[in-house]
């Protein structure tokens, strides 16, 4: 049950690692659940994490209807057979297992990965104004700022923490948005997932900083299936961040998170993520497979959902962080900005469903596709009978460079009602080589001048970030797309 | 400063220039007129490195070889080309563009960069300079800009960049009288002893505000005529076809 592993780098992982910083792998000593999916690792996974008999039964249920679900197919980008017997569902760094007590108490190495990353979690070096939960593999390996956190009332910690503590909450409203018979990955989280983030802000409270995830994979074989809830209660605020990364590894790693956000009366959540994923090297070997659930339901009236997404890496990305607008006047918005380059492979985009009167939707989606990747945009704006004066907004536009790749859309609009506004508009351009040149003759090199003029066209989404993340992603949006022109 | 030798190009198996000599000194401003098709804008997409052209001749900047140098190293060098169609760059501000510009070539140069205060005073000085509309820098660059913003702007952008050989690819077509006047303002000031001219253009008119030091005809492919500024006034009596 305990293994750890040690790799050495060959020259050519050395020469990748230069491509995705993020690549390096930490050796550290795991605790793993045994491979396979059964029962077994189930109330393994539950026992690990001390849960209550509801929680367990909650996930046993879950498995009990996965066994009869048949992995969907319908997506553009394919994938060889995943084999779910082959995969370890449980991996934790071991000295996570008595878990410490305080931050400094954390095993010097996993601060050290962190430190790579750019999160340091230290007290005295912690990012400005940013609340972190650092989840490492399967478990959530520290959250800061919690005190300040705790005095407005706002609970901010892994969800293992809020299983344990806060249960009436996690009760009420875990698998609400995202019920345990959803599909074959949401159901499949439902049993096995084994920690991720938790946010509750009281009635009225704005929540006083962004509040941040950070995800990563580290131990190979393993598959990584977080579960995320925020409830925004009556008018309320939060922003959350959420951002990823893995080492770079031949084999595809699968991650399948499950993300549930629910808005109460009046109260607005505005959800962002930079995903980048190690999105396998340039022939195509290795990465991860990003198929991940996202949903949020503007439960209350007046409320207000918002996801922002960068997509950037990930060997396929295949997820449609949607809305559910269920209380009058809700709104729900859909920013994102994905990019493939090499064999990449991104099948993405969002659903709004309409249910409340007067609720209004946005979607604004940019794409952008290199080298010989592919990408599809594809949304689903549905209004229902009940939804009178529904309005909603789609405009994507697709971006190609070079011409061995893809960009598709594809827009489904379900309309049960004739109050309701629609609009949907859609382009596709190339950067042209005229650009180009003139960017260079005013003395930038040319992947500055693709770096400018991506991040031109991505500039309405790149706005909706929060100020630390914009600069980040804005390099990130350079950095993937190296390489790419010439 | 410039020398060029026999340089003959080709476009798609169509011979444009053929045998095309001419040498820029310091401090100098030349202008070259033809007629459409003559070869004027492929000369200067040459100069500036555009790709597409088979070339053959000579080509040195400063005694370095022009052909070892990228496009954006030549701007580094201190080539400017201002475009005959400056192109847009939809979500790019004008001013965050300048800015990467200025401190892409500073950078290559070897000099610090500019920070943003630094920068905003420079260009707040030659919009002044230039009676450019500020606001104007704060939009997308070039999107929305009327024919003659967009060769303003241009303008701006080498008197920001204070180059040592400044490429005027038909600046003066498009611009109204005011226009044409601030243009030319803008060149005559940017003029020195160490900087050389090479100006594009159909017309003489943009030559009744720069004292151009030589006037050269380009027909076909290569100049068939040079002399001093009176050239210019004979050929607008003339026409191209009776000029010899």
């Amino acid at each position: 049950m305990k293994e750890s592993y040690n790799k050495s780098l060959t020259e050519k992982e050395v020469e990748n690692l230069k491509n995705y910083k993020y690549g390096f792998s930490t050796d550290i000593e795991e605790v793993r659940a045994p491979k396979g999916l059964n029962e077994e690792v189930i109330k393994f996974i539950s026992k690990i994490k001390k849960e209550p008999e509801w929680m367990l039964n909650f996930r046993l249920k879950a498995f009990e209807r996965f066994k009869k679900l048949k992995e969907p197919n319908w997506q553009k980008p394919k994938y060889p057979k995943i084999n779910y017997q082959d995969l370890y569902y449980y991996s934790a760094p071991k000295s996570m297992k008595d878990k410490p007590k305080d931050i400094n108490d954390l095993d010097p190495k996993l601060l050290e990965t962190y430190k790579k990353l750019g999160i340091p979690l230290q007290e005295q070096k912690r990012l400005n104004g940013i609340a972190v939960d650092a989840v490492f593999d399967s478990v959530s390996v520290a959250t800061t700022f919690k005190e300040e956190l705790t005095k407005k009332g706002i609970i901010f910690c892994s969800i293992s923490e809020a299983i344990q503590k806060h249960p009436e909450l996690v009760k009420k409203y875990l698998g609400t948005v995202i019920p345990l018979t959803d599909h074959f990955f949401a159901t499949l989280n439902s049993a096995v997932f084994t920690d991720g983030s938790f946010v509750y802000i009281p009635e009225g409270i704005r929540c006083p900083m962004e509040l941040s995830t950070y995800f990563r994979i580290n131990a190979s074989d393993t598959g990584q299936f977080e579960r995320t809830l925020i409830i925004a209660d009556k008018g309320s605020y939060v922003s959350y961040l959420e951002g990823c990364t893995a080492p770079m590894r031949d084999e595809n790693q699968l991650h399948a998170a499950n993300v549930e956000l629910i808005a109460l009366d009046d109260a607005e959540i505005k959800y962002s993520t930079v995903q980048n994923w190690y999105p396998g090297d340039e022939n195509g070997k290795g990465g991860i497979y990003n198929f991940v659930t996202k949903r949020g339901l503007c439960k209350g009236n007046n409320s207000k959902i918002s996801w922002t997404q960068v997509e950037t890496g990930s060997a396929i990305t295949w997820k449609y962080p949607s809305c559910i607008l269920k209380g009058d006047n809700s709104i729900g918005e859909f920013y994102s900005i994905a990019i493939t380059n090499n064999y990449q492979k991104a099948d993405t985009g969002t659903k709004m469903i309409h249910l409340g009167k007067n609720t209004k939707s946005k979607i604004i989606s940019k794409g952008i596709s290199a080298g010989n990747s592919d990408m599809v945009y594809r949304g689903l704006v549905d209004v229902s009978s009940k939804a009178e004066n529904a309005k909603n907004y789609t405009q994507c536009d697709s971006l190609l460079m070079g011409n061995k790749c893809g960009a598709h859309t594809v827009p489904y609009i379900k309309n049960k009602n004739s109050d309701s506004n629609i609009a949907h508009e859609a382009t596709t351009s190339k950067i042209s080589e005229e650009q180009l040149h003139y960017c260079q003759q005013r003395g930038l090199n040319s992947e500055e001048a693709v770096g400018l003029i991506v991040n031109g066209f991505c500039k309405e989404v790149l706005q909706q970030l929060p100020m630390e993340f914009a600069v980040e992603a804005q390099k990130l949006v350079g950095i993937s797309l190296e390489g790419s022109v010439g | 400063m410039l020398k060029i030798k026999n340089l003959k190009a080709n476009i798609n198996k169509k011979l444009i220039l053929d045998g095309f000599n001419l040498e820029i000194k310091p401090g100098e401003i030349h202008a070259i007129m033809g007629p459409n098709g003559s070869g004027k804008s492929t000369l200067s997409n040459i100069l500036s490195g555009k790709k597409g052209y088979e070339i053959s001749g000579q080509i040195t900047f400063e005694n370095q070889n022009l052909f070892d140098l990228e496009v954006e190293e030549r701007a580094h060098k201190g080539i400017f080309l201002a475009f005959q169609y400056p192109l847009e760059i939809p979500g790019v501000n004008t001013n965050i563009f300048l800015k990467t510009s200025v401190n892409a070539i500073r950078k290559a140069k070897g000099e610090t960069e500019l920070d943003a205060i630094e920068f905003l005073k420079l260009v707040k000085k030659k919009a002044n300079e230039l009676k450019f509309d500020q606001e104007k820098l704060s939009r997308q660059l070039n999107v929305g800009f009327s024919g003659g913003e967009k060769k303003k702007n241009e303008i701006l952008q080498m008197s920001i960049l204070d180059p040592k050989l400044c490429i005027l690819d038909e600046t003066d077509s498009g611009l109204d009288i005011d226009a044409l006047k601030i243009v030319a303002n803008g060149v005559n000031a940017l003029r020195k002893k160490n900087n050389a001219f090479l100006i594009i253009t159909h017309y003489q008119r943009l030559l009744n505000y720069i004292k151009p030091d030589f006037v050269h005809v380009l027909m076909n492919g290569k100049l068939i005529k040079s002399g001093g500024p009176g050239l210019a006034l004979e050929l607008e009596k003339k026409g191209y076809e009776n000029l010899n």
